[in-house]
């Protein structure tokens, strides 16, 4: 068929003739506008603010994680219990020249064997006096398990080698413990009584970097403890334990070397405990926690999308005649379904920027609650809006269609 | 101003062009909404179609406002033939040449009056700066020129329809084409709005007006009657067959 042209140009509907008209259709009805964002809202709302939480705190775990905590490898032996004689402590796995095993591994700072005196040791400033150190912790430790713990001397030395190697009868005072003791000069070389044998005390200790148990107690050579005390308690908590500082981003390494360094003939015989990796305590976090919470704010977005859909079609049956009028007036049939989806992508995209605007502020108000840095992912949070005019498009496709096939005869008829 | 004789003189098509247009429904049997019938407007005329309810009277407005195609026939608009037209033309055509005055006015409640005039111009490509003026214009016209920012829902009946028309005529269209324009108004208001149509009469525009009412019928320069479907020429037998009722 022949096409008549028109002398004049066809009928268009300018991108911000349909701005004003769309925003002028969300803002006669304020209020049910307002009714219609609030599944949006909530929806992108609970997106931000589980992305941004789960940011911060997966934030502060990296905040907490130490330099110290991230050096440290801790072993614990498992000894065998089977042809010990019951009642006695069972020789331990570790093999006499630890401290030597340990230093080979690549990485390693220091590394040595530690464990508390078995029985309960009595403590005293004076031979035969009452038992002054009382709660004091008694720990048998190689030179290289000292060396470990990075202690940080206040007077005298550390552990050498030599007192281990002749288990000579010194201490390691912590500051706690000359205190209660009444150490305060080692110039006079003082002696203190564990089980009434006297011990001279070589060094006071301030701080410990690791083994905090330590800063309430004193250190013997694992030599002299061996010696005078026999084998480590049993009990898992009483039983050697290697303890040892690795150079940063060495300890998973380390870790996995320790066990076959130590003991080739039984790697089996110790449990080693690495120190936690950072990304997969985040992850896990992100994995508990942000999938439940997504998936609510999924359904919040879904209830969202239906809220729209079921506003913008009774829009459409409401204004039948307004589209009628529309009509007579020149606009196409793609200008109405056009109006009626530019506003409820209008509205899903103010419900966005609220939702938006409502999580930023949670994420932070939490934050701030619990002296946390917040931390927004910008990925995450800035194209949020987005997904509500992605909503509020998908949302108006059916109304838009129902609109753009409304029959103008019709549509005027209504009145 | 100018008088149809004059156009004629000129050689301008005619506003309206019905040459055998009629409007059937398919069904069974069809139903024949409008017989075939043959009608000229020409610019300037002022015309009105009565008839009792059912008559066809819409089916005759919906044909000559392009809201419906007819089955058979051909109708000129303005000397383009609407017949070949696509439905986006046929838009084009509305919005440009054709303005409409309802029975219910059809104003959108939420928006003055002025803005009920500038949505007329919405789609019709008017550059945005010029639509104001034009549509104070139209509301000046009608004798609001005091009601542009007041929302219909605070105006008499009468003064809405006046908005209506001036929504209708803010284009400067061909064609006014009113449908019922008082049905809804008292006498005091609907005589203000038949006032309005003889002085846009005599300005030069082309009226229709279709209506059951024969006071307002007998306004008009031009009647026709339609009963049935059935076409026929009321007055002025002569001009009638001259302006090819028939």
């Amino acid at each position: 068929m022949k096409r008549v042209r028109l002398p004049e140009p066809s009928s268009r509907l300018g991108l911000r003739d349909l701005g004003s008209e769309s925003l002028a259709g969300v803002l006669q009805r304020p209020g049910r506008s307002v009714l219609t964002m609030l599944g949006t809202v909530l929806g992108i709302g609970a997106f931000v603010a589980v992305l941004g939480l789960t940011a911060t705190a997966s934030g502060q775990i990296g905040e907490q994680f130490s330099l110290t905590k991230a050096t440290t490898v801790n072993v614990t032996d498992r000894p065998r219990t089977d042809g010990v004689a019951p009642g006695a402590n069972p020789p331990t796995n570790f093999p006499a020249d630890a401290d030597g095993r340990l230093a080979r591994i690549d990485g390693v700072r220091a590394g040595g064997v530690w464990w508390p005196l078995p029985g309960a040791p009595v403590v005293s400033a004076r031979p035969g006096g009452e038992n002054e150190g009382t709660g004091l912790a008694v720990l048998a430790a190689t030179p290289g398990a000292v060396a470990a713990m990075e202690p940080t001397l206040a007077a005298g030395v550390t552990m050498d080698p030599f007192v281990q190697d002749t288990a000579q009868p010194v201490v390691l005072l912590s500051q706690a413990a000359a205190t209660r003791l009444n150490v305060s000069r080692l110039d006079a070389q003082p002696a203190i009584f564990i089980d009434a044998m006297p011990y001279t005390v070589i060094g006071i200790y301030s701080d410990v970097q690791r083994q905090p148990g330590a800063l309430l107690g004193m250190i013997v050579p694992a030599s002299t403890a061996l010696a005078r005390y026999g084998n480590p308690g049993g009990e898992p908590d009483r039983a050697a334990q290697g303890l040892i500082a690795t150079r940063v981003g060495a300890a998973s390494v380390v870790a996995a070397q320790v066990p076959v360094a130590l003991r080739p003939d039984a790697p089996d015989a110790f449990t080693v405990v690495p120190p936690p990796d950072p990304h997969s305590l985040q992850d896990k976090v992100t994995s508990d926690l942000t999938g439940l919470f997504l998936a609510l704010a999924a359904i919040c977005l879904l209830v969202g999308a239906v809220g729209i859909a079921n506003t913008t079609l009774v829009a459409v049956l409401e204004r039948t005649q307004e589209i009628g009028l529309r009509r007579s007036l020149g606009a196409r049939t793609g200008h109405i379904a056009t109006q009626f989806l530019a506003e409820s992508t209008a509205l899903g995209t103010l419900g966005g920027l609220i939702g938006t605007g409502l999580g930023v502020t949670t994420v932070v108000a939490v934050a701030a609650a619990r002296d946390w840095t917040a931390v927004l992912q910008p990925a995450a949070t800035l194209p949020a809006p987005l997904i509500g005019t992605t909503v509020g498009l998908l949302a108006g496709l059916y109304p838009a269609l129902r609109a753009a096939r409304t029959d103008p005869l019709q549509a005027l008829r209504a009145a | 101003m100018s008088h149809p004789s004059d156009d004629r003189r000129a050689g301008e098509p005619p506003v309206i062009a019905l040459h055998g247009v009629g409007r059937s429904h398919p069904g069974e049997p069809p139903v024949t909404a409008l017989h075939p019938c043959d009608l000229t407007v020409h610019r300037g005329d002022y015309l009105s179609v009565t008839g009792p309810s059912g008559s066809g009277k819409s089916t005759l407005l919906h044909l000559l406002g392009l809201l419906d195609t007819p089955s058979r026939g051909r109708y000129e608009l303005d000397g383009i033939d609407t017949g070949d037209l696509r439905d986006r033309d046929r838009a084009t055509l509305r919005g440009r040449r054709i303005g409409f005055v309802f029975q219910s006015f059809h104003l959108l409640p939420h928006r003055t009056a002025e803005e009920n005039v500038l949505l007329a111009q919405l789609y019709n490509r008017t550059p945005a700066k010029d639509r104001r003026a034009a549509a104070l214009e139209a509301l000046h016209r009608v004798g609001l020129g005091h009601r542009t920012d007041a929302l219909p829902t605070t105006m008499s009946g009468g003064e809405r329809q006046r908005v209506a028309i001036a929504r209708a005529l803010v284009n400067r269209p061909s064609l006014l084409l009113c449908d019922e324009p008082t049905g809804n108004l008292d006498s005091a208001n609907a005589e203000a709005v038949l006032e309005q149509f003889d002085r846009l009469h005599a300005e030069g525009f082309t009226l229709v007006v279709i209506t059951h009412d024969q006071a307002v019928a007998a306004r008009a320069g031009r009647r026709v009657s339609i009963r049935d479907g059935w076409l026929t020429p009321l007055s002025d037998p002569d001009a009638a067959e001259e302006a090819g009722v028939r």
